[in-house]
C-alpha cells in the first residue's frame, strides 16, 4: 500500500509538484496560501529531479515567468491567492491567447479589495468565465480535500498540455489549510528535452533548428479576420473540452427530490446537510462539480424533471447559481444559500436555510 | 467510531502540534482523519485553535459547529466552545487563567492543571503533551503506541530524542486529569 | 564585366546574413530598430548559436522582431520580457536568451521586472533601445524623454514639475549587483554600429559564463516620433541625447 502523509492541501500541491515532474514554479507569497512555497523550498526539488522554483517580485512577474516556461514546453505552475490571481489574470489571458499549457493553482480567500485571508469561494465568476480580457476560458478544477490538491497538479498538467490551455485549481483557505492523509501516487520524471522535442516541437522555442521554420509565440494579431479566426479555433477547442472532460461526482441523487449543488470546501459540508435531511426522511441528494469548465450541464440536466428544487451552496453571493438556473431554465426553483468574507457556514447553518426554502 | 474535537487556546501552547500529533496517532490506525486549524488574524499571537475528526469512516465536513470534545486552554476559548459541546460531550480545561468555570450540566466537565504539572516536570515546552495525555484518558480513542508513532511522524528526526520525554507527559496527564 | 562575373561569390564584398529573414521592414525609415536587429542578426550567425538563442521580444514598435530574425522568438506582454526571460534560461540554461525592450516596455511598466531580473543576475541579456519617446502609440512620453521635448503628451514640452524627470535606468542597473555588463552605445555612423557590435557580442558571451546580467543600452533616434527627418535626427540625438546620456561602459566585470 501506498505511504499515507498527514499534510496540507497547500503541502499537497509542493509535493505533487515534485512527484508529477513538474519544471518550474514561480511564485509570490499570499495567505492562505504561502506553504506551497515554503515547502518546495524546504524540499530542494533542484536537486533532485532538476525541478527550478523561484521567488519573484510579483504576481505579475510570476504569470509571466510561468508565460516564459511554458513557451519552452516546461510543465510550469504558480500558485496564489485571490488578489494575486486578480494580478495575474492579464497574463492568464496572454497565455490562453497564445495557446500555452501551464497550471494556476488559486487558493481562494474573501474579497472584493484585500479582503480577508479566510476562506471564499468569490473568485468563480473570475476563474470560470475568463478573468481577463478577451475570449477564453480556463479548464477549472476544484478539489474537495487534500487528496485532490495532490492529484490535480498531475491532472491538471495533462489537461493543460492535451488543450494547451492554462488549467487552474480553484480551492479555497480551508482545503488549503486543511491537514488529511495524502496517498502518495508513483513518482512522474520530469520530461527529457528529447521528450519535448517530441511533444512540443510544432510550436515550443526551444531553438530553432534547421529543419524547421523559427517558432514564435505571440497572442497578437493585428488584421481583425485573422483574430477572428483564431477565436473561432479557441471557442472549438472549448466545445472539444466541454465535451470531453465533464468531472462531477453525485451523493444519494438516485431518489433525491432535492438537490444541493456545491464545489470544493462546500461540497464536504453539504454531505452532512444531506445526512441531516435524510435523517428527517427529507429525499436531498448532492451533485459536486469537480471541473467547473467544464461544467457538468448535462448531469444536472438530467436530474431536474425528479427535482422538487435545487440550492446551490456556495462561499459567495451567488455565483455559481446562475449557471445552475441557466440549465434549469425555470423548470424547477434554483434557491441559494452562501456566506461571504471568509465566513464558513455549518452543515446545521445549511440545513436550516435549507428547510426553509422548501416549506 | 467517530470523535470530533476542538482544541482551542493562545498560540505558543502547542494546540495545532498536539492536534496534528492526534491526527497522526488516527491516520496509524488507520482512520481517516481532518485537522482544521483557524488560520485567520488571531493566528498572530491571539488565540489559536484547531478542529481535529478521526473517523473509521470517510469524513464530510471538516467544518463543526458541534463537539464530542472541547480541550479548553484560555478563557476567550471557554467562552466561544463551552456550548458548542454536544449533550453528553466532554470539556476538559485548564484551570490556570480560567476566571469563568464551565457550567454545562449535561456534559463531563474535568480538569487538567497542565501549567502546574508541567512546571512539576521543569519542562514547559511538555504542556501539550500533559493536555493530549488527560484527553486520552477520558477517551482512549488512540492507543499509546500510536500516539509515539504519530509522534515519530510529525516530528523532525532531529528531536525524536524527545519521543521518550512526551512519553512521560502524557502519562503525566492520564494520572493528574480530575472529574468534576 | 558582365553582371554575371560582378555576382561571382570570389567578388562579393557584403552579404546580408541569413539570420535576416527577406520580411519588409515595418520600422520608419531612419529608425534605429533596424540597425540592431542586423547587429543582433549577425552575432548569432557569427556565433553560430541559431538553434540555441531564443528572443523575447516587447510591447512597442519592436513587438514585430520575430518577423525579422530567423530564430524562436516569444513575445511578451508589455514590459514582462525579464520574467519570460528568466524563466526560459533558468529552465533552458543552455540557451542564449534575450530580451528586445524600448524605453517604455523596460523603465516605465516594466520597471520592477528589469530591475528584479537584473538584481538577482539572470545570465541572460537586455538589449534596451531607448529613444526618449513612445513610437508605436503615435510620440507620446516616455520615461526618458528629456526635460523640454515635445511629445503628444507633452505638447509644451516635458517638465519636472509636471512630468517627473528623464529617468537614467541603465545608471540604477549598473549599481546592481546582479549585472555583469551595464553599456551604453549608439548605431548613428558606422563607428558605433562597430562598438554596439561589439558590445552585444560581449553580452552573448557573458550569458554563458554565469557572470550575471548583461545589458546593453542603444541610445537611438525616433524621427517619426520627433517628427524631424533622419539625418537631422541623428544630429538631435547627438546634441541632446549624449549630454544627458553619455556613451561608454558603466560596468564591466
Amino acid at each position: 500500500m501506498a505511504e499515507k502523509i498527514l499534510m496540507k492541501g497547500n503541502e499537497a500541491i509542493a509535493y505533487a509538484a515534485i512527484n508529477c515532474g513538474c519544471d518550474g514554479y514561480f511564485g509570490y507569497p499570499i495567505t492562505p496560501q504561502s506553504e506551497v512555497m515554503e515547502t518546495l523550498m524546504k524540499e530542494k526539488p533542484w536537486e533532485t529531479t532538476g525541478m527550478v522554483v523561484l521567488q519573484a517580485e510579483s504576481e505579475t512577474s510570476s504569470i509571466n515567468m510561468v508565460y516564459g516556461g511554458a513557451c519552452c514546453g516546461k510543465k510550469v505552475m504558480t500558485s496564489s491567492s485571490s488578489p494575486g490571481i486578480s494580478l495575474m489574470c492579464e497574463g492568464i489571458s496572454y497565455l490562453a491567447g497564445a495557446e500555452l499549457p501551464c497550471l494556476v493553482v488559486n487558493v481562494m480567500r474573501g474579497g472584493p479589495g484585500l479582503g480577508t485571508i479566510q476562506p471564499s469561494q468569490g473568485d468563480y465568476f473570475q476563474t470560470t468565465k475568463g478573468g481577463g480580457h478577451g475570449d477564453y476560458r480556463n479548464i477549472v478544477l476544484a478539489p474537495a480535500s487534500a487528496q485532490d490538491m495532490y492529484d490535480f497538479v498531475d491532472l491538471g498538467f495533462e489537461l493543460a498540455f492535451k488543450y494547451r490551455n492554462p488549467a487552474i485549481i480553484l480551492g479555497d483557505g480551508v482545503i488549503g489549510q486543511m491537514m488529511e492523509k495524502v496517498e502518495l501516487r508513483p513518482a512522474k520524471a520530469r520530461r527529457t528535452d528529447e521528450e519535448i522535442k517530441k511533444l512540443c516541437a510544432s510550436w515550443a522555442t526551444i531553438g530553432k533548428t534547421a529543419d524547421r521554420k523559427a517558432n514564435t509565440i505571440t497572442s497578437l494579431a493585428l488584421e481583425a479576420d485573422v483574430q477572428e479566426r483564431f477565436n473561432i479555433k479557441l471557442q472549438k477547442k472549448y466545445a472539444e473540452i466541454e465535451a470531453n472532460e465533464v468531472r462531477y461526482s453525485t451523493y444519494k441523487t438516485e431518489d433525491a427530490e432535492h438537490l444541493i449543488v456545491a464545489f470544493g470546501c462546500m461540497s464536504r459540508i453539504c454531505e452532512n446537510v444531506v445526512e441531516l435531511a435524510r435523517e428527517q426522511g427529507i429525499k436531498l441528494g448532492l451533485l459536486r462539480p469537480i471541473t467547473l469548465f467544464p461544467y457538468p450541464k448535462a448531469a444536472i440536466d438530467a436530474l431536474v424533471p425528479q427535482l422538487k428544487s435545487i440550492m446551490s451552496v456556495e462561499l459567495n453571493a451567488g455565483q455559481m447559481i446562475e449557471d445552475i438556473r441557466l440549465i434549469s431554465n425555470g423548470r424547477v426553483p434554483v434557491n441559494f444559500y452562501g456566506r461571504q468574507g471568509g465566513m464558513v457556514p455549518s452543515p446545521e447553518e445549511i440545513f436550516e436555510a435549507f428547510i426553509k426554502t422548501i416549506k | 467510531m467517530k470523535e470530533e474535537i476542538i482544541i482551542a487556546g493562545f498560540g505558543g501552547q502547542g494546540v495545532l502540534s498536539m492536534g496534528k500529533i492526534l491526527a497522526y496517532g488516527g491516520i496509524m490506525q488507520d482512520q481517516e482523519v481532518t485537522w482544521m486549524p483557524s488560520y485567520g488574524p488571531e493566528m498572530r499571537g491571539g488565540t489559536c485553535n484547531v478542529s481535529v475528526i478521526l473517523s473509521d469512516n470517510k469524513i464530510s465536513s471538516p467544518i463543526l459547529s458541534r463537539f464530542d470534545t472541547a480541550i479548553i486552554l484560555n478563557q476567550q476559548s471557554m467562552d466561544k466552545f463551552e456550548n458548542q459541546v454536544k449533550p453528553g460531550g466532554l470539556l476538559i480545561y485548564d484551570p490556570n487563567g480560567i476566571t469563568r468555570h464551565p457550567q454545562r450540566k449535561d456534559i463531563t466537565i474535568c480538569r487538567i492543571a497542565a501549567v502546574d504539572e508541567a512546571a512539576k516536570l521543569g519542562n514547559a515546552k511538555a504542556y501539550n503533551m500533559i493536555i493530549l495525555g488527560a484527553f486520552l484518558k477520558k477517551k482512549p480513542i488512540v492507543t499509546m503506541e500510536n500516539v509515539l508513532k504519530g509522534l515519530k511522524k510529525s516530528l523532525p528526526v532531529r528531536h525524536h530524542n524527545l519521543i521518550p520525554m512526551n512519553e512521560q507527559a502524557i502519562t503525566v496527564g492520564m494520572n493528574a486529569v480530575e472529574d468534576i | 564585366m558582365d553582371i554575371k562575373d560582378i555576382i561571382k561569390p570570389e567578388n562579393k564584398v557584403y552579404g546580408k546574413t541569413p539570420l535576416l529573414k527577406d520580411a519588409i521592414l515595418h520600422y520608419c525609415p531612419g529608425c534605429s530598430h533596424g540597425t540592431v536587429h542586423k547587429i543582433i542578426a549577425e552575432i548569432i550567425e557569427e556565433m553560430g548559436i541559431q538553434d540555441r538563442t531564443i528572443g523575447i521580444s516587447p510591447v512597442g514598435c519592436s513587438v514585430f522582431a520575430y518577423n525579422y530574425l530567423d530564430i524562436d522568438w516569444q513575445q511578451a506582454a508589455h514590459g514582462r520580457a525579464p520574467a519570460l526571460a528568466t524563466a526560459t534560461k533558468r529552465l533552458m540554461p543552455d540557451k542564449y536568451v534575450f530580451t528586445y525592450q524600448g524605453d517604455g516596455d523596460l523603465a516605465s511598466i516594466g520597471t520592477a521586472e528589469i530591475m528584479h531580473a537584473c538584481n538577482r543576475g539572470e545570465n541572460i541579456v537586455v538589449i534596451f533601445i531607448n529613444n526618449a519617446i513612445y513610437g508605436m502609440t503615435g510620440g507620446q512620453m516616455a520615461p526618458t524623454t528629456l526635460l523640454g521635448q515635445v511629445t503628444a503628451t507633452t505638447p509644451y514640452g516635458r517638465q519636472a514639475d509636471l512630468n517627473g524627470y528623464p529617468l537614467k535606468i541603465t545608471e540604477l542597473i549598473a549599481q546592481l549587483e546582479g549585472t555583469c555588463y551595464v553599456t551604453r552605445q549608439s548605431v548613428q555612423n558606422p563607428a558605433a554600429v562597430r562598438k554596439t557590435k561589439k558590445a552585444i557580442r560581449k553580452a552573448f558571451e557573458n550569458s554563458m559564463m554565469k557572470k550575471g546580467t548583461s545589458f546593453v543600452e542603444v541610445v537611438s533616434t525616433c524621427n517619426s516620433g520627433w517628427k524631424i527627418p533622419p539625418v537631422q535626427a541623428n544630429k538631435w540625438m547627438e546634441e541632446n541625447m549624449f549630454p544627458f546620456y553619455p556613451l561608454g561602459d558603466m560596468k564591466d566585470r
